[in-house]
């Protein structure tokens, strides 16, 4: 039951092997027959009699015992396993979900990434009171759009416990791209410990699960490099760590793979030849992976469930709550690894695709970790001194709201940067072909073609050292709802005044992102914005009722990081 | 094209109530829904099954009126917390006689505001030598910084005076974790209080943390055997291992000083002026 994996990952001992590793059993542990079956990865082949025309689902939200790194724990689950069942749907039906609270708190589910009736979205407290224990509340809607999105609790921490799962809408016409198979792969962070307990270790010390603090010996090393001693001097004095890329890491988070350890190891198979298409979910609560399968070009064909002009690449960053469609070949008899290492490099996601059930490829050593750059800081530098090169976007300076100059604000961007092109921390000229926003053009669904009528600005703020977050220095709490006009055609400015990344999810929505220089880029649900970084999105106001946008870091929404949208 | 922060209203965004919008596209009248049990086999049917829009459920029916969410299912943003940080509870050893110190401070409270209770003090010979508690109201009043409000109450040997009690505690540039306090007593005496450490990590695990004090005080005070001026002075360098964050051991070095006319007070007395003491102790927090 206990056994570890042999990997090429070495750590010093053993009990903290089996959990970074887990246990290559683990999971959730179904009683017999109580539940319904356990999640099918293994999507039928577009063209094959499939069964997507399912429209009523039954659900009930219930704790379940689990076991990933060899201490039982109950998970938050949807019948009963982690991830829940993949709910398959079929483009231009209305599907019926019946979601039975058993728990002893209240509960909710978010269609994430769904365009539907406010009423229907799934969050307590902004389109409905939530789902009362012993209760059900009946989703109903229609399906407009097809591709891979996800489900997860909108309540408490219960999107950190295990309630998530993926949903997956067959198009209505014939598929775009051909695919042999078809395999979802959902990324989670799993803790042993309760998040609510993470969240308070968090508020009483902000950098608590940062195993990557600069020692004297970090110091010392960059004495020898003027301009790195330099560096190091400017984050000290502001107070800040360049190795603040997590805050919640691997000395608590076991990862998951389709709710698989790294030692247990989800294997999907193949046949040599054929097309696979993976659909990649980053169903975490805290943890931005970047995703390659070593020996394998990945073909990016739908990003947020939206197809994209195809791009060849080696790896790319997938920030909390995106999803990704991928097309692989793989060829010959071996097995190859799909490797998704967090962000700070602290630990890894796993599986693997094989020709043959049992057969496993190396397992990669994590890049080493880097530090935020002074770019992730300053945001654009030539701007900053001045220095701006003829051809190259300006970078005005930008306004911060009075309400940013308080406690709950460590820093702000005055010259952000603009451009969509740069990976991001760790993926820079690493020697790979590293998707970037600037790769991502949308095929479909033309956008409204209405120049935006007017912008909002929001700037994400936070508080490390106090791990305060908010926009425009202002929490959830304290802030008033952002009000739409229904039917305008308007642009979101997001600036980032943070040294984190912040994946922000509008509600009801789509998200136009616009390239630098105002021109549709692609359609989104989850915009991922980079330390020091300015984006832009336009949206079309076309759903009238509340609606919530937030940092899709559970731990960043629950300090405040999130508005209530009005659409009237 | 017009500019505005988030939390500024648009003119035009009226209050219309959602009832307005009777084409709502793609709400699903959930009264047609067929509640059929028959179409769940394996559910409870004794369960109560609940799916309102919410106009329907006759609540939030403008979309001013914030909609109630149910126990249990606040956001946690302004949630208030309770923390107690021990940085020192120290056996020490010296020529001068063996005995304890303590730092101790937690409190109740939100991001901004917290009740705080701080305290230090030292033991030696069965009973407290020397040591203070105070009540502060802590507020945030910088990213970095907190001002503390309250009171303080000296207690062990000597004048137990209670002081007025306004500081400033936070995080210096380069990591200097400072506490500096300004007191005042009845009939105008006045104090201050600096404190000032560093976290050198030597390993994630293992840190140096040297720290000074400086007491300054206003007049002489025989009762309290304090001068004027820098009264005395208390530098440490601990080493620590962090088994956990929040819990370390630490072995430790520390040398007081006593200025002036408190120099002369602790002659008399029989005490040191100048003391190197051993230190070993536990730091702790939750």
């Amino acid at each position: 039951m206990k056994t570890v994996c042999s990997s090429t990952v070495r750590p010093s001992n053993l009990s903290r092997r089996r959990f970074v590793q887990g246990l290559a059993l683990g999971g959730a542990c179904l009683g017999a027959g109580l539940w319904r079956p356990s999640p099918a990865w293994a999507l039928p082949a577009a063209g094959q009699p499939d069964g997507t025309s399912q429209t009523d689902f039954a659900l009930e939200v219930v704790d379940a015992p689990v076991n990933y790194t060899g201490a039982p724990r109950l998970a938050t689950t949807v019948n009963g396993s982690v991830p829940g069942p993949v709910l398959r749907m079929r483009q231009g039906t209305t599907v019926t979900l019946r979601v039975a609270n058993r728990l002893r708190v209240p509960t909710s589910i978010h269609w994430h990434g769904i365009v539907l009736p406010a009423e229907m979205d799934g969050v307590p407290g902004i389109s409905f009171p939530g789902i009362a224990p012993g209760e059900t509340f009946v989703y109903r809607f229609a399906l407009r759009q097809s591709g891979t999105y996800w489900y997860h609790s909108h309540s408490g921490f219960q999107e950190q416990s295990g309630l998530y799962g993926a949903l997956v809408i067959e198009p209505e016409n014939p598929p775009r791209h051909h695919a042999d198979r078809d395999y979802v792969v959902m990324l989670n962070d799993w803790s042993d410990e309760s998040p609510e307990h993470i969240y308070a270790r968090l508020k009483r010390q902000g950098d608590y699960y940062n195993r990557a603090r600069p020692t004297v010996g970090d110091v010392l090393r960059d004495a020898r490099h003027e301009g790195a001693l330099a560096q190091r001097r400017m984050w000290s004095r502001m107070r800040m760590n360049p190795a603040d890329l997590a805050d919640v890491t691997a000395a608590t988070y076991t990862y998951l793979m389709n709710g698989k350890t790294p030692a247990g190891n989800w294997a999907g198979l193949f046949r040599a030849g054929e097309k696979i298409r993976l659909r990649f979910i980053n169903g975490a609560a805290s943890t931005i992976f970047d995703v390659r399968i070593p020996g394998l070009k990945m073909t990016v064909v739908a990003a947020d469930g939206q197809d994209v002009e195809p791009v060849s690449v080696d790896e790319f960053r997938i920030a909390v709550a995106e999803t990704y469609d991928v097309i692989v070949e793989p060829d010959g008899e071996r097995a190859y690894t799909v490797f998704a290492q967090s962000i700070d490099r602290g630990g890894f996601a796993r599986g693997t695709l094989a020709p043959r059930p049992g057969m496993q490829a190396e397992v990669p050593a994590m890049d080493p970790p880097v530090l935020l750059s002074m770019g992730d800081m300053m945001g654009d530098m030539h701007a900053m001194h001045g220095m701006h090169h003829v051809g190259m976007t300006m970078a005005p300076m930008v306004h911060h709201a009075d309400t940013e100059r308080g406690p709950g604000v460590d820093m702000r961007v005055d010259t952000p940067r603009r451009n969509l092109d740069d990976p991001g921390v760790g993926l820079r000229d690493n020697g790979r072909r590293v998707l970037t926003y600037a790769d991502l053009h949308s095929l479909d669904a033309p956008p409204d073609p209405r120049e935006p009528g007017r912008e909002i600005e929001l700037h994400l703020t936070g508080n490390m050292e106090r791990f305060m977050w908010s926009f425009d220095g202002v929490k959830f709490s304290d802030a008033p709802p952002i009000r739409f006009n229904t039917g305008e055609r308007l642009r979101i400015v997001l600036v980032n005044d943070t040294m984190m990344n912040h994946p922000v999810h509008l509600h009801g929505m789509w998200s136009d992102l616009e390239s630098p220089d105002g021109g549709f880029q692609v359609r989104k649900h989850t915009v991922n914005v980079q330390p020091a970084q300015r984006v832009s999105y336009a949206v079309s106001a076309d759903a009238p009722g509340r609606w919530a946008c937030h940092c899709h870091m559970l731990y960043h929404m629950q300090a405040g990081m999130m508005r209530e949208v009005v659409v009237a | 094209m017009a500019q505005q922060t988030a939390t500024a209203e648009s003119p035009s965004a009226a209050s219309a109530p959602a009832d307005e919008h009777p084409d709502m596209h793609h709400m699903a009248p959930t009264q047609e829904l067929p509640i059929g049990h028959a179409a769940m086999p394996g559910m409870d049917h004794a369960m109560h099954e609940m799916s309102m829009p919410r106009a329907a459920a006759g609540m939030g029916d403008s979309v001013d009126e914030p909609m109630p969410a149910m126990p249990g299912m606040d956001m946690i943003d302004n949630r208030a917390w309770a923390s107690l940080r021990v940085d020192e509870l120290e056996a020490v050893h010296a020529r001068g006689g063996d005995g304890q110190a303590w730092s101790v401070q937690g409190g109740y409270g939100g991001d901004l505001d917290k009740l705080w209770l701080r305290s230090e003090g030292s033991r030696r010979h069965g009973g407290i030598d020397d040591g203070q508690v105070e009540l502060l109201w802590k507020h945030a009043v910088a990213p970095f910084q907190d001002s503390m409000l309250g009171l303080r109450q000296d207690i062990g040997k000597g004048a137990h005076r209670r002081w007025l009690a306004f500081g400033i505690e936070g995080l210096a540039p380069y990591g200097f974790e400072v506490e500096a306090t300004v007191y005042a007593a009845a009939s105008g005496r006045m104090a201050a209080r600096l404190h000032v450490r560093q976290d050198w990590l030597l390993s994630q695990r293992w840190i140096l943390q040297p720290d000074i004090e400086l007491n300054l005080y206003g007049r002489d005070d025989a009762r309290a055997h304090t001068g004027s001026g820098l009264t005395d002075t208390r530098a440490g360098l601990r080493l620590r291992y962090e088994i956990r964050r929040e819990f370390a051991p630490y072995v430790g070095v520390a040398w007081t000083h006593r200025y002036g006319s408190a120099a002369d007070y602790a002659r008399q007395a029989g005490e040191p002026v100048m003391e190197r003491q051993w230190l070993a102790g536990l730091m702790f927090w939750f």
